[in-house]
């Protein structure tokens, strides 16, 4: 099979540009931790209400400046909806779902994931710029699905 | 002397029609509903009567992303094989006709449900929210039907190769049996969860569903579903569009090397939908994100293919200079200009693609309208303007009739406002994405949210677009009852491409079919294997049905 000269320039650059990003991603991915949130952890989806640390959701310190947020997300709501983090706190967000399959995202920032019964999701952020940030759902879960919303207040 | 023109014979014309009517009629259903979406979701605008805004989403997704493409594809492809492997045998023709109307027939009873609002599950159908049992069943007489044929192509290249022994098969036959190929392995995972998962609980055979795996099935075919929709758009490329400009096909052995390329990596990369969820170890989807990558590669063929095709018909015509060949191309000609335009959609929405599936960056962008704007680009600009553009020429091939030149001057505005409709609305779409606005929801300012408010101009965008978007709906409806029954008879050309360099030959280890399936099953059983086994053995309890619509 004959392949032109010119295409094998172009696949040969096409090919290495794939390389090189996919080698970005694999590095910030393995090398610095930035991996999509994959928690392994499964939970009774019918009994959230009583299981650690789910019974008691909200903010917890857990050390000088590290926090743990554990949120209840079930149709079409967010337990607590609104969250007071002080400035510059690094919060692990624990979340799972009483129900069916929700999303977990504040605009704004790169904290997006997804929320599935059986399950609990998690991811690290740290909140450095004080203000308002909104909390919604961005998988689609019913007749209430864009009323799904909570606050975050980050204070000084 | 005037070579008679090949033709498509009669009976198998009237089965590829078939599946185009039941197309364009999703078309104009699909896309009413699509316009009603961005009306309510530009916030000025409520859907009369206490219609759901999720009921007609799920009517857009499944008319256009499963009705529209399937019917359209398998329709096009029984007149590319009749045409380019001679016409069928009554007895594979039959065949046909039972997959046509077990498809029609399980399309018309899912959409009964949903539109009598018993399945507002969206197109994904992500358990446990729990659809009416009428609506799987539904789908799965969809997936039944393509599959019987997608058998009838089969046993007709069978008997082609039988009787042209140590020959390749016609280019055209043989991308569309790696379109169904490909369709059959993927088809497998939805039709799994469908018929074992599904079906069983919404009828209250089993109690709980496990979900995780449900999505994992969904998804495993979710990522080919989209390249089943772009093979026969490349295929109208490759071996129709080079015959449509006056040219040669760049190489015939190339085409086929990159459908075997998709063939293959086209199926192990579903974890690509899946990155941001819990249950999946992160090395698991960073090998199917890799896969992801490496069926980038035959879409980097297929651009330097067409725009060789292009450069080099345009200097055989005395083209000078380095873009001198651009000017030579039929710019008059809907059937080149509508496909055309679809090419240069691709590369952004290629590049979008990229995006979507890398790590990091997917966790900017999942699950907001960013999404929507990608797959607006893929399949509803690249793949839908080559099929109006292939329309332009296939209809009136089958009823025996021609494009007139008003037809032709309308198909080249239909383009054009398809073109404009979409940089607005697929445009703002990626902007107010990459702001955070979510996908799949009704008009909402989350309590006044500061971020919800910055999105409203560009929600207002998407709907000055979709209503663009649905002129040029109209415009392609016009067209296509002219060409099927008021426009002039006459004899219209199918056309299909020569290779370049006819003398070469065609590598005949392309239609060696034990060696790629076999290299397809190994690779998803690389990709898919331990995460299964994880997501059944780990699984948490099941979940029961939910109806929260």
């Amino acid at each position: 099979m004959h392949i032109h000269k010119y295409e094998k320039i172009w696949l040969t650059f096409g090919i290495g540009c794939l390389v090189v990003f996919l080698t970005v991603v694999g590095v910030s991915a393995f090398a610095a931790g930035q991996q999509p949130p994959s928690c392994l952890t499964t939970i009774d989806p019918e009994k959230v209400d009583t299981t650690p640390p789910f019974d008691q959701p909200g903010l917890v310190k857990k050390g000088e400046n590290e926090y743990e947020l554990n949120i209840v997300v079930a149709a079409f709501s967010f337990t607590p909806n609104a969250i007071e983090i002080p400035k510059g706190a690094k919060v692990t967000i624990n979340v799972t779902s009483k129900d069916v399959i929700h999303g977990f995202q504040i605009p704004g920032t790169n904290i997006n994931m997804m929320v599935e019964p059986g399950y609990v999701n998690s991811l690290t952020a740290t909140f450095d710029e004080p203000g308002e940030y909104t909390i919604l759902c961005n998988e689609y879960c019913g007749a209430g699905h864009h009323m799904m919303t909570a606050r975050i207040k980050v204070v000084e | 002397m005037v070579q008679p023109l090949e033709k498509v014979d009669r009976r198998d014309a009237k089965l590829a029609l078939a599946h185009l009517f039941v197309a364009f009629i999703a078309l104009g259903l699909g896309g009413f509903a699509g316009l009603l979406q961005t009306l309510v979701r530009s916030g000025k605008f409520e859907l009369p009567g206490g219609i759901s805004y999720y009921t007609i989403l799920t009517t857009h997704g499944v008319l256009l992303g499963l009705v529209l493409t399937t019917f359209f594809i398998i329709g096009f492809q029984f007149a590319a094989v009749s045409r380019t492997a001679g016409a069928f045998t009554d007895s594979t023709r039959r065949v046909g006709w039972i997959g046509f109307w077990l498809m029609t027939i399980g399309t018309a009873m899912s959409a009964f449900f949903i539109l009598t609002g018993q399945a507002a599950v969206l197109y994904t159908f992500y358990a446990p929210l729990q659809a009416h049992a009428g609506f799987y069943i539904g789908l799965a007489l969809v997936v039944v039907g393509s599959w019987v044929s997608g058998f009838a192509m089969f046993a007709h290249y069978a008997r082609w190769r039988k009787a042209h022994r140590g020959q390749a098969s016609p280019l055209l036959t043989f991308m569309s049996v790696t379109n169904m190929a490909l369709w059959l392995i993927c088809t497998l995972g939805v039709a799994a969860t469908v018929v074992f998962q599904l079906i069983p609980w919404s009828l209250g055979l089993s109690e709980r569903v496990n979900v995780l795996l449900s999505r994992t099935l969904f998804w495993y075919f979710g990522h080919p579903l989209v390249y089943f929709w772009l093979l026969p758009a490349y295929m109208v490329w490759y071996a129709v569009i080079p015959k449509v400009i006056g040219g040669k096909m760049f190489s015939d052995s190339l085409a086929r090397l990159a459908f075997i390329l998709f063939l293959l990596f086209s199926i192990p990369v579903g974890f690509h939908h899946q990155l941001l969820e819990p249950g999946i170890s992160p090395f698991w989807k960073y090998v199917q994100v890799v896969l992801t990558f490496m069926v980038i590669i035959p879409s980097l063929m297929t651009a330097f293919s067409m725009f060789a095709t292009f450069e080099s018909y345009g200097r055989s015509q005395g083209a000078k200079g380095l873009f001198g060949w651009l000017r030579k191309l039929p710019w008059g000609d809907a059937r080149f200009f509508a496909p055309f335009v679809g090419m240069l959609f691709f590369i952004p929405a290629g590049t979008g693609g990229i995006i979507n599936a890398s790590h990091q960056l997917n966790q900017v962008v999942h699950n907001t309208i960013w999404v929507t704007g990608h797959f607006h680009l893929t399949v509803a600009t690249t793949v839908v303007l080559t099929f109006f553009g292939a329309s332009y020429w296939l209809i009136p091939h089958l009823t025996g009739r021609v494009l007139t030149k008003a037809m032709n001057r309308l198909a080249i505005i239909q383009t054009i406002v398809w073109a404009v409709g979409m940089t607005f609305m697929s445009g703002s779409m990626h902007f107010a994405g990459l702001l955070g606005a979510p996908r799949r929801s009704a008009f909402s300012t989350y309590g006044n949210s500061p971020q919800a408010l910055e999105w409203i101009p560009y929600q207002i965008a998407q709907a000055v677009g979709g209503t663009i978007l649905f002129i040029g709906i109209i415009l392609m409806l016009v067209i296509v009852i002219n060409l099927a029954f008021f426009a002039p008879k006459g004899e219209t050309e199918f056309p299909v491409a020569e290779a370049a360099a006819p003398q070469e030959r065609v590598v005949l280890v392309f239609e060696n079919w034990k060696l790629w399936i076999g290299i397809v099953v190994a690779l998803i059983l690389i990709a898919y294997t331990v995460p299964l086994i994880d997501i059944i053995q780990n699984a948490p309890p099941g979940s029961k049905g939910y109806k929260l619509w």
